[in-house]
């Protein structure tokens, strides 16, 4: 059965679009949902396997990026009085899936979604402001690593990042090594050879241990900065005249950013009993 | 006594790096100033009275609310971290401040939970500042310094500087009367006194139309008009609003011949599409839906998808505020493209072409200039906030130096949405306003910002501009907009909206209210940012982020029921009426009561006098370096270098539509002729994006400046792959002009070559007409923008004549676009079009401080023969590569294709010039293309005689040039790619 998922929009997230374009090319059901309406308790993540916080600049980015939107999650409540927390909590420990890309990878980690190695979901990292000092638009290449090898297998991706603040950093050095040593740092920057890219503009911001994606210690939560969903057609990459001409790239190939859709998708654990209330 | 408010500081924890505070040092370095290491930090200012509960809860809920646990942390009414010096920065009174008003909601979000919310309910209590504190002792003249030129813009910031620490911070009050009046204005005063009047409200009516506006109220409406009633004729008669001047009558000598031009507009501009227009009809194939009538060009893009194209400029803001200048320009172009028709357009993408002074401009600055670097920084500032936030990508555009730019930059922001053709209650492109509909404002509040916008904007910048008349724009809260007016119109509930630009409330429901005949307004109902507004400013505000929609009753609780639940402000102020006056009240008292026939038409006409012979010039006597090194310093010059700083810092990709992006090839860094995107996801139908401006060729030839830049913007779409319209192929082309002049009306004293530039106005308009017509190519939607001059301290700065024309052209299958870039070792490298020795105005002059005789010449017959053959040769899949030949001729452009792939390419140059007109000459119509060798028979077959073989693509990573056996020259790739993309703006 294929994966229902609540793709957020409104409030100033601005990738829903080809989100839900990306999921729907992958197999899944997406269903773009207005944040507002959510709240407004007109539709339920009871209904879906995963939620996706999408790219964009919520609430303008004021505050800090993400926070604003965070804040909502953590203390808004539905018409009803239930927490919008409580639902996001239920939701987890009923196996659904949540992922974030860019401002949504920036609300996951500031609402304490990511890493969450203490499980009380307090914030442990976050995305700092980019080193260059600005926001930028390019190319990188990621590498799989750790839990994301075995969720995207070994194959690295090539992909947009769009972000002024994407260094990811960690908030002890506990954490930081906490994280390594269960493997959530799924994705990573890496240089012409492979490596863990250390230098701009490969490590296109700075981000300790050159980390692009991170997963929650469950492995149920992830987010990373560059945009998959950037990425559906062969036709989107910059160099695809030069690389169709070389042969390395083929009109009919998957792209990278659908190839990593598709595997958020996996993040998906078990299939879920859907509910109808 | 007043009391001291509360205070949040937001700060860095020890130990993180402050990015931030590194920018601030190296900027302050860039002025010779050493701070040492700087923090930034942020100041909430909580103006209310609170409890002792709230101050005792304030700790906890502002360090959840407003700072990022793992990199901050907060204090309450202390500030920490201070150093030995500091400035602090916030928004004047009145200036919009997003930060403080996002604070302001999150914290009386976080109290109320707490039952301890008083007071948060109204209008914004809470303002952000920023505090930058310095390691060194600084002097107050460098503090004063850094806070005007690094830190803060005096236009919009309030600026203190000190040693230590701040002692107190102090909230922003805007403090107005508070009894708003209604008076009447009498006109019967002598001429002197109605120019004295003009001046003195900011008026600038001239006399003749100040007579008119009297004989009207004498004699029609027998009364004196009320305040707002002379404003409401101010601002809809402003040249902003009218286009007088494109509306003149014109007694034009071109050489030795004298005729009239019935308004430029009208003979040239609108006559070019409507003939067209018709040819397309006869045929049965008319695309265009809108044309000239709404904010933006409408045609069709296939049975379901309308394309919606508005180019506009924001020019005279941006020269005061670069950032919120741009900014602006940006959202206010945002707006024509999703307030057209119905209303509703999704923002497809943005462009933007920039016109500054030079970096290194080094002529001391005048009181009121701005330095050209500090402008041009500014306004990539603005561009990146507003296009980034709105989720827009910024596909295409150019940057264009040149010294007269120094006083006014000029600043064309574009934007193309897509519409359903078909909404439930209707055509979407068509308004169907009807009387009984209600006037609903949606977006952001009025307050006294951007007072006098249109007429400000239709008069030169001098000294004494009040902050008033420029607004800063809230990317977020148009945001909110855009995406309500998407799902509102989708849902069939907007019979028709237009946005709230220049002119404000007067010039949207003046404009809505023709397709009724007629509007009453009550305008207590307006939301306010605060208090006291006289009742003429809340007509006139052009406070940033409204829309003005007309809404079936029925349907009126449904959608203000929707802007609610999306949390958009939706006010119902007024109806539509039927009975020819708009009529405009406060608390139910008279305000305006105006006739819509001679608000719209009663404007007198000008009569203007223009002229214009070719200039008496020749050939320059420039001595050349060898032409290598010639190449190396065209690339590193400012007109021609690598725009990635800039084209990086704009989103480019957000949509995910992107095929042709500004940047191509496996290095990133190929410039590329025109944008290519998909226009859905289901499907490779998608538009090419292109745009042509040359100011440069304006001295020598303003007709062929013009022809010029058509020509680069349809040029630049063929070598991408888009076709010129050709019947049966169900073309959809759209063109935007935007005329961008000096004051063009004669005065002896002050403006005494007045008649020559307006004659230099009549010759571009007249090539628009030949060009477009000749093409087929209509424009849709343009605009003219006619006072860009600086006067300051007795000398003035004036533009030089300038047009930028964008164009987007139907793409069936984006797939077959072409790019810039060498693809393979081995192919053959061809010169499609012909050179011919025009070095006037090129860019190897400029380098040797020359501006030449021959001028580039469109021939437009042979160019349209050459852009057939391309079309046939991409129709067979023939190209693999292709680069039109445009800034630095040939010889730059070949340079360009080499940059991208990092290939080489070893060429002849054809004999038949001297090796530096074939090289460097700026002729139009031609590119530089790469053809694979089993396809040169077939090419050979097809360009005949209009392409000539130069050489092959070479691996060995070398550019080298020769002419008849002479080596000219022989240079690596990594030299070319090194001077280009440090030379970089």
């Amino acid at each position: 059965m294929a994966a229902r998922i609540m793709v957020l929009r409104g409030y100033g997230f601005n990738c829903e679009e080809e989100t839900a374009a990306g999921y729907r090319a992958a197999g899944a059901e997406p269903v773009i949902v207005f944040a507002s309406d959510w709240f407004a308790g007109k539709a339920t993540l009871r209904e879906f396997d995963m939620l996706h916080v999408p790219g964009g600049f919520s609430f303008g980015d004021d505050l800090g990026s993400g926070k604003v939107f965070a804040n909502r999650l953590k203390q808004g409540k539905f018409p009803g009085g239930e927490r919008v927390w409580s639902e996001i909590e239920r939701f987890l420990a009923d196996a659904g899936t949540i992922v974030g890309v860019c401002n949504g990878f920036q609300v996951l980690v500031r609402a304490g979604l990511l890493p969450n190695l203490g499980g009380s979901f307090a914030q442990e990292a976050s995305l700092a402001a980019n080193i260059e000092g600005h926001f930028e638009d390019r190319w990188v290449r990621c590498a799989p690593s750790g839990m994301g090898e075995a969720r995207f297998g070994a194959k690295p991706f090539d992909l947009p990042v769009r972000h002024g603040e994407g260094r990811l950093v960690f908030g002890s050095p506990e954490i930081r090594a906490g994280v390594h040593q269960r493997g959530l740092l799924g994705l990573r920057y890496v240089d012409a050879a492979g490596e863990p890219a250390r230098a701009y503009p490969e490590n296109p911001n700075g981000a300790d241990d050159a980390g692009a994606g991170l997963f929650s210690a469950d492995g149920r939560v992830f987010g990373l900065m560059p945009h998959p969903e950037a990425y559906l057609s062969p036709y989107n990459h910059p160099a695809w005249p030069s690389r169709f001409r070389a042969g390395t790239l083929k009109t009919d190939d998957e792209s990278d950013g659908l190839r990593l859709v598709r595997a958020l998708l996996s993040t998906k654990s078990a299939p879920r009993a859907h509910r109808t209330s | 006594m007043k009391r001291a408010p509360t205070y949040v500081q937001v700060r860095l924890k020890e130990g993180a790096r402050d990015v931030r505070g590194e920018r601030v040092a190296k900027a302050a370095h860039g002025l010779g100033i050493d701070t040492g290491a700087v923090s930034v930090s942020r100041i909430y200012v909580v103006d209310l009275p609170l409890s002792e509960a709230a101050l005792a809860a304030l700790p906890d809920v502002a360090q959840a609310t407003l700072a990022d646990d793992v990199l901050e942390e907060t204090t309450v009414n202390r500030v920490t971290g201070a150093r030995t010096a500091y400035a602090l920065v916030s928004r004047l009174p009145g200036v919009t401040d997003d930060e403080g008003m996002t604070a302001h909601r999150g914290l009386g979000t976080a109290l109320a939970a707490r039952g301890l919310g008083a007071g948060f309910d109204k209008e914004q209590r809470v303002f952000a500042q920023w505090l930058y504190a310095f390691e060194r002792e600084l002097c107050a003249e460098d503090l004063s310094r850094l806070g005007k030129e690094v830190l803060g813009n005096p236009v919009v910031d309030h600026i203190v500087i000190g040693l230590g620490a701040p002692k107190a911070f102090e909230a922003p009050s805007v403090t107005l009367p508070g009894n708003p009046e209604l008076r009447t204005v009498s006109l019967r005063g002598t001429d002197a006194e109605l120019e004295t009047l003009s001046r003195e409200r900011g008026l600038h009516l001239s006399l003749p139309e100040l007579h008119a506006i009297r004989r009207h109220f004498a004699e029609v409406l027998k009364r004196e008009p009320t305040e707002c009633e002379l404003e409401v004729f101010a601002q809809t008669w402003s040249e902003h609003c009218k286009h007088k001047e494109f509306n003149a009558a014109i007694t034009m000598t071109l050489g030795d011949r004298t005729y009239e031009v019935d308004s430029l507009f009208k003979s040239f501009i609108r006559k070019a599409t409507e003939d067209i227009r018709g040819r397309w009809a006869a045929r049965g194939e008319d695309w265009m839906l809108t044309v000239f009538s709404d904010n933006a060009g409408v045609v069709a893009l296939d049975d379901d998808k309308l394309f919606v194209l508005k180019v506009e400029t924001h020019n005279s803001p941006s020269a005061l505020d670069p950032v919120g200048g741009a900014m602006t320009g940006v959202l206010g172009t945002n707006r024509d493209a999703f307030g057209t028709g119905k209303g509703g357009g999704r923002l497809f993408f943005n462009t933007n072409v920039l016109c500054f002074g030079p970096k290194d401009y080094r002529k001391p600055l005048l009181p009121g200039q701005m330095h050209p670097a500090r402008i041009a920084e500014g306004v990539v500032e603005g561009i990146e906030h507003a296009g980034n936030k709105c989720g827009v990508p910024t596909v295409n555009g150019a940057i264009v130096f040149d010294d007269r730019f120094a006083g006014k930059p000029l600043v064309y922001c574009g934007t193309g949405s897509i519409m359903p053709r078909h909404y439930p209650n209707g055509p979407s492109w068509e308004k169907d306003i009807r009387p009984g509909y209600r006037i609903v404002t949606v977006g952001g509040r009025v307050g006294q910002d951007g007072i006098h916008g249109a007429t400000f904007s239709s008069t030169e910048l001098d000294e004494k501009v009040t902050r008033g008349v420029v607004q800063i724009g809230s990317p977020i809260t148009q945001k909110f907009v855009a995406d309500f007016m998407e799902e509102a119109c989708a849902l069939g509930l907007v019979a028709g909206s237009t946005d709230n630009g220049a002119g404000g409330l007067s010039s949207s429901i003046g404009e809505l209210a023709t397709f009724s005949n007629g509007a009453q307004v009550e305008l207590s109902h307006v939301p306010l940012k605060y208090g006291g507004l006289e009742p003429w400013e809340i007509f006139l505000s052009e406070s940033q982020e409204r829309m003005t929609l007309a809404v079936l009753p029925e349907k009126l609780p449904e959608l203000l029921a929707l802007a609610a639940l999306r949390e958009v402000e939706a006010t119902d102020i007024g109806a539509f009426t039927g009975d020819g006056v708009l009529d405009v009240r406060y608390r139910g008292a008279q305000v305006a009561l105006l006739d819509l026939a001679f608000l719209h038409d009663g404007v007198p006409r000008k009569h203007l006098i223009a002229e214009w012979s070719p200039p008496h010039v020749t050939e320059p006597d420039v001595v050349l370096g060898d032409l290598g090194g010639e190449l190396l310093a065209l690339l590193g010059s400012s007109n021609i270098a690598s725009r990635e700083r800039v084209i990086r810092r704009f989103d480019h990709e957000v949509k995910g539509k992107s095929i042709v992006k500004s940047l191509m090839g496996e290095r990133g860094i190929g410039p590329q002729d025109a944008a290519v995107l998909r226009a859905s996801f289901d499907g490779f139908l998608g538009v090419g994006v292109a745009s042509g401006i040359c100011p440069k060729f304006g001295d020598l030839d303003p007709y062929e400046m013009s022809a010029g830049a058509f020509d680069e913007a349809l040029r630049s779409l063929v070598s991408v792959g888009a076709r010129l319209p050709m019947p049966g192929e169900a073309p959809s082309w759209s063109a935007c002009d935007n005329f961008c002049v000096p004051d063009s009306v004669y005065h002896p004293d002050t403006n005494a070559d007045g008649k020559t530039k307006l004659g230099q106005l009549v010759r571009m308009c007249e090539a628009l007409y030949d060009m477009s017509t000749f093409f087929d190519v209509p424009m849709t939607s343009g605009k003219d923008s006619m006072k860009n001059d600086l006067r300051s301290g007795g000398v003035k700065i004036s533009v030089p004549p300038t047009v930028l024309f964008t164009m987007v052209a139907k793409m069936p299958d984006v797939r077959v676009a072409v790019t810039s870039e060498l693809k393979a070792e081995g192919d053959v490298v061809y010169l499609v079009g012909k050179t011919y020795d025009e070095l006037g105005g090129s860019e190897l002059l400029r380098l040797h401080g020359a501006l030449g005789r021959n001028v580039p010449r469109v021939r437009k017959e042979d160019a349209k023969r050459v852009y057939h053959a391309m079309m046939a040769a991409h129709a067979e899949g023939l190209l693999a590569s292709s680069h039109d030949c445009s800034d630095g001729g040939l010889g730059v452009a070949l340079a360009e294709c080499a940059i991208g792939s990092g290939l080489g390419a070893s060429v002849a140059l054809p004999p038949d010039l001297a090796p530096e007109a074939a090289l460097f000459s700026e002729s139009h119509s031609r590119f530089v293309v790469s053809v694979r060798p089993e396809h040169a028979a077939a090419f050979d077959e097809i360009l005949r005689d209009d392409a000539t073989r130069l050489g092959l693509v070479t691996g060995d990573g070398r550019v080298t040039v020769r002419q008849d056996d002479a080596l000219l020259f022989d240079l690596g790739v990594d030299a070319l790619t090194a001077a280009f993309t440090q030379g970089g703006v």
